[in-house]
C-alpha cells in the first residue's frame, strides 16, 4: 500500500475522519444534545473538505484589488459559496432539532431519547 | 422564448411566497390562500405538461443571467411535467379532504403556521423535480425535510414529537451523506450542473480515472437519500410519525414527500451519473436486497399491527421495498415500474389514510382494529374507498397497483439472476398485503353486536355531514381506476421522460 497520497492529502484525511466521528455521534448517542453536538462536527466536517478542495497554496480571494487579472492569482469561489450555503442550512436543522429537544425536555424530564421511547410505550400517548 | 416556458419557475416562486403571506395572516384565510395557490400551481404544472407533450422535447429554463457552466438552471421534461401535475393534485386532495381534522387537532394560534408548511413543502417538492443543478437540490431537500418535520409535529402530543425528532434524526444522517457524495463529484468533476457532471463523469469512466471515488460519491448518494425515504432498516422513525400526525400530514408525507426523495435519485442516476456506469457499479444490488428485505418485513410489521393507521403505515415501508427493488433490477423497464409504483402507491396511500380517518370517525375515534367491526356500515364511503384502496395495494385488477405490479413481474422476467428472487418477493409480498388488507376490510363489513353497539358511543357519518373530504375520497378512488384502467399513456409517458433524461 502507498501511503504518500495520504499523507499529502492528510487535511482531507481528517475531513472525512470528522465526519464519521460525527456521523457516529449522531446515529449512536442516545443523549439528544450530544447528538446535535454530533451533527455539527459532521456538517463542520463536510465544510473544512469544501474548504480545503477549494484553496490553492499562493492563490488569493477572487477580489481584484491591485489590478491583477490573472485567472492563476486566484481560486474558484464556488467551494466557498458551498461552504455558506451549508451554514445556513446547518444552523436551521441545529436551531430545529434544540427547539424539539426543548419541547421533550419539558415534557419528559430526560434527555435520553431510549427513555422517552419506553416511556411512551408505558403511557400510550 | 414562450411565456408557459416560465410557468415552472413562477410555480416555485408563488408557492415560496404564499407561505412568507400566510406567516402575517389568520389560520381560515391562510387555508384559502393554501388551496388558491395549490389550484394555481397546478393550472400551470398542466400548462407546462401540455406544452412539454406538445414540442415532444425537454427544455432548460436558465436562472439569472449567466449561462450553463456558471449558472443555475430548471429543467422541463415530459417526466418530470407529469410527476408536478400529479404531485400538486394528490396535494391538493389530501389537503381539501383532511380540512376538518386541520381545525379540529391543530391550535387555532398555530394553524396558519400549518399552511405555511405545506406551501414550502409544495415548493421544495417542485423545485426537486424541475432543478438541475445538484447543490440546488440538496439545499431544497433540507427544506422538504424542515418543512416535513413541521408536518408531522403540529399535532401535539408526546408521540408526534417523538416521531419527530427521530425523522429528523435519521435525516440528517442521510442528507449529511447526500452531500458528502455531492462533494466529491464536486471534487472530482468541477461541476454542479447535472448535465456537466455526467459528461464528466462520462470522460472518467471512459479513462479508468478515480474509480473508487466515484464509486463512494454514488454509493453515498444512494444510501443517503434511501435513508431519507425511509427504506427498510431506517424506518423506525415511520410508524409514529404517519400513525400520530394529522390526517393531511400523514397522507402528504407518505405519498409525497418520500417519493420526492425518490425522484431525486432517478434524476442522479439517469442526469447525473449516467444509468450505465449506476449499472457496473452495483450499487443498485445493494438497493435491490434492502428492497426486497422491506417489501417483505414491512408488511410482517403491518399484520402485527392492531392500530390501523400504523398498519397503513408499515404498508408504506413494504410499498418504498417495491420501488427500490424495482431500480435494483438495473434495466429500464424495472425504473419504469418503479416511477408507476411511485404514482399507484401515492394515489392508493392518500386514498387509505384519508378513508381510514373517517372510519375511525364512525368508531369513537378509536384506531383500534376490533373498535372497527362494521365501521364500513356507519360511514358507507369511507368504507367503500378504503376497500377500494386496499384492493389497489393489494394488486386487484381495475386498480392502480395491479398495474405496478404487472410491470415489476415484466420487468424482472427480462433479468437473469433476479428473476426468481423478485417473483417470490411479489408473490409473498401479495399475500402478506392481502392478509392484512383485506383482513380490515372483512372487519369493517362484519356486522357488529346490537349489544356492544349500545354501549359505544359509534355514530353514522354520511357523505353529505363533510362533503368535503367525500369529493376527495371519490377524487382518489377515481384517480386509482384512471391508473388501473388506462395504463397505457401514462407508462408511454414515462418511457418518454426517461428517453429525454439521457
Amino acid at each position: 500500500m502507498d501511503f504518500s497520497n495520504l499523507l499529502h492529502n492528510y487535511q482531507e484525511a481528517v475531513a472525512m475522519i470528522l465526519f464519521a466521528i460525527g456521523f457516529s455521534n449522531l446515529l449512536l448517542q442516545k443523549n439528544l444534545i450530544k447528538k446535535i453536538i454530533g451533527l455539527n462536527i459532521m456538517d463542520t466536517a463536510m465544510y473544512l473538505f469544501l474548504a480545503v478542495k477549494g484553496y490553492i497554496d499562493g492563490r488569493k480571494a477572487p477580489i481584484v484589488v491591485d489590478g491583477v487579472q490573472s485567472v492563476e492569482a486566484y481560486v474558484n469561489p464556488i467551494p466557498a459559496g458551498l461552504v455558506l450555503t451549508g451554514i445556513v442550512v446547518s444552523v436551521s436543522v441545529s436551531a430545529l432539532m434544540l427547539s424539539l429537544t426543548i419541547r421533550l425536555y419539558r415534557r419528559y424530564h430526560t434527555l435520553d431519547l431510549d427513555e422517552i421511547s419506553t416511556r411512551l410505550k408505558k403511557e400510550g400517548l | 422564448m414562450q411565456f408557459v416556458q416560465n410557468l415552472p419557475f413562477i410555480s416555485i416562486i408563488v408557492a415560496l411566497f404564499s407561505g412568507s403571506l400566510s406567516s402575517i395572516i389568520g389560520g381560515r384565510k391562510a387555508r384559502w390562500i393554501n388551496i388558491g395557490m395549490i389550484s394555481l400551481v397546478t393550472a400551470m404544472s398542466v400548462a407546462v405538461l401540455v406544452y412539454v407533450l406538445g414540442t415532444g422535447e425537454s427544455y432548460v429554463y436558465m436562472m439569472g443571467h449567466f449561462p450553463a457552466p456558471w449558472g443555475n438552471e430548471i429543467r422541463i421534461g415530459v417526466l418530470e411535467g407529469t410527476m408536478a401535475v400529479f404531485f400538486c393534485v394528490v396535494m391538493l386532495l389530501c389537503m381539501i379532504g383532511g380540512s376538518r381534522e386541520q381545525f379540529a387537532e391543530i391550535e387555532e394560534g398555530k394553524l396558519n403556521l400549518y399552511y405555511i408548511m405545506v406551501n414550502l413543502l409544495l415548493c421544495s417538492l417542485l423545485a426537486l423535480i424541475y432543478t438541475n443543478d445538484l447543490f440546488t437540490a440538496y439545499v431544497f431537500v433540507e427544506i422538504n425535510t424542515i418543512s416535513a418535520c413541521g408536518l408531522i409535529m403540529i399535532k401535539q402530543n408526546g408521540r408526534t414529537i417523538v416521531a419527530a425528532t427521530r425523522y429528523m434524526i435519521m435525516s440528517l444522517l442521510g442528507s449529511g451523506m447526500l452531500l458528502l457524495g455531492i462533494c466529491f463529484l464536486y471534487d472530482l468533476t468541477g461541476h454542479l450542473l447535472m448535465s456537466n457532471i455526467k459528461e464528466q463523469v462520462h470522460i472518467l469512466d471512459q479513462s479508468g480515472q478515480y474509480h473508487i471515488p466515484l464509486l463512494v460519491a454514488v454509493g453515498l448518494m444512494s444510501v443517503g437519500l434511501a435513508i431519507k425515504s425511509a427504506l427498510f432498516p431506517f424506518h423506525s422513525w415511520l410508524p409514529d410519525a404517519y400513525g400520530y400526525s394529522t390526517v393531511s400530514s400523514a397522507a402528504i408525507l407518505s405519498s409525497l414527500v418520500s417519493k420526492g426523495y425518490i425522484f431525486l435519485l432517478v434524476k442522479i442516476f439517469y442526469r447525473v451519473i449516467g444509468f450505465d456506469v449506476i449499472m457496473e457499479s452495483k450499487v443498485i444490488n445493494v438497493l435491490f436486497v434492502f428492497g426486497i428485505a422491506g417489501m417483505i418485513m414491512g408488511s410482517v410489521s403491518a399484520i402485527k399491527e392492531s392500530n390501523i393507521r400504523r398498519m397503513i403505515a408499515f404498508s408504506s415501508v413494504a410499498q418504498i421495498g417495491y420501488i427500490y427493488m424495482g431500480f435494483g433490477l438495473g434495466t429500464e423497464a424495472g425504473v419504469i415500474a418503479s416511477l408507476y409504483h411511485i404514482f399507484s402507491h401515492a394515489s392508493a396511500k392518500s386514498l387509505l389514510f384519508l378513508s381510514a380517518s373517517g372510519i375511525t370517525d364512525a368508531s369513537g375515534d378509536s384506531t383500534d382494529f376490533f373498535d372497527l367491526t362494521g365501521a364500513g356500515y356507519r360511514n358507507k364511503l369511507a368504507g367503500v374507498a378504503f376497500t377500494a384502496g386496499s384492493l389497489s395495494m393489494v394488486g386487484f385488477p381495475m386498480f392502480s397497483g395491479f398495474i405496478s405490479k404487472i410491470l415489476f413481474a415484466q420487468a424482472a422476467v427480462e433479468d437473469t439472476w433476479q428473476l426468481l428472487p423478485t417473483m417470490i418477493a411479489l408473490a409473498i409480498s401479495t399475500i402478506l398485503n392481502a392478509v392484512y388488507f383485506l383482513k380490515t376490510v372483512i372487519r369493517l363489513y362484519t356486522p357488529e353486536k346490537p349489544k356492544v353497539l349500545k354501549k359505544k358511543n359509534y355514530k353514522t357519518i354520511h357523505a353529505a355531514d363533510n362533503p368535503a373530504k367525500s369529493v376527495a375520497l371519490v377524487c382518489l378512488v377515481v384517480l386509482n381506476l384512471v391508473f388501473g384502467l388506462c395504463s397505457e399513456p401514462i407508462v408511454r409517458a414515462i418511457q418518454q421522460g426517461l428517453d429525454m433524461f439521457a
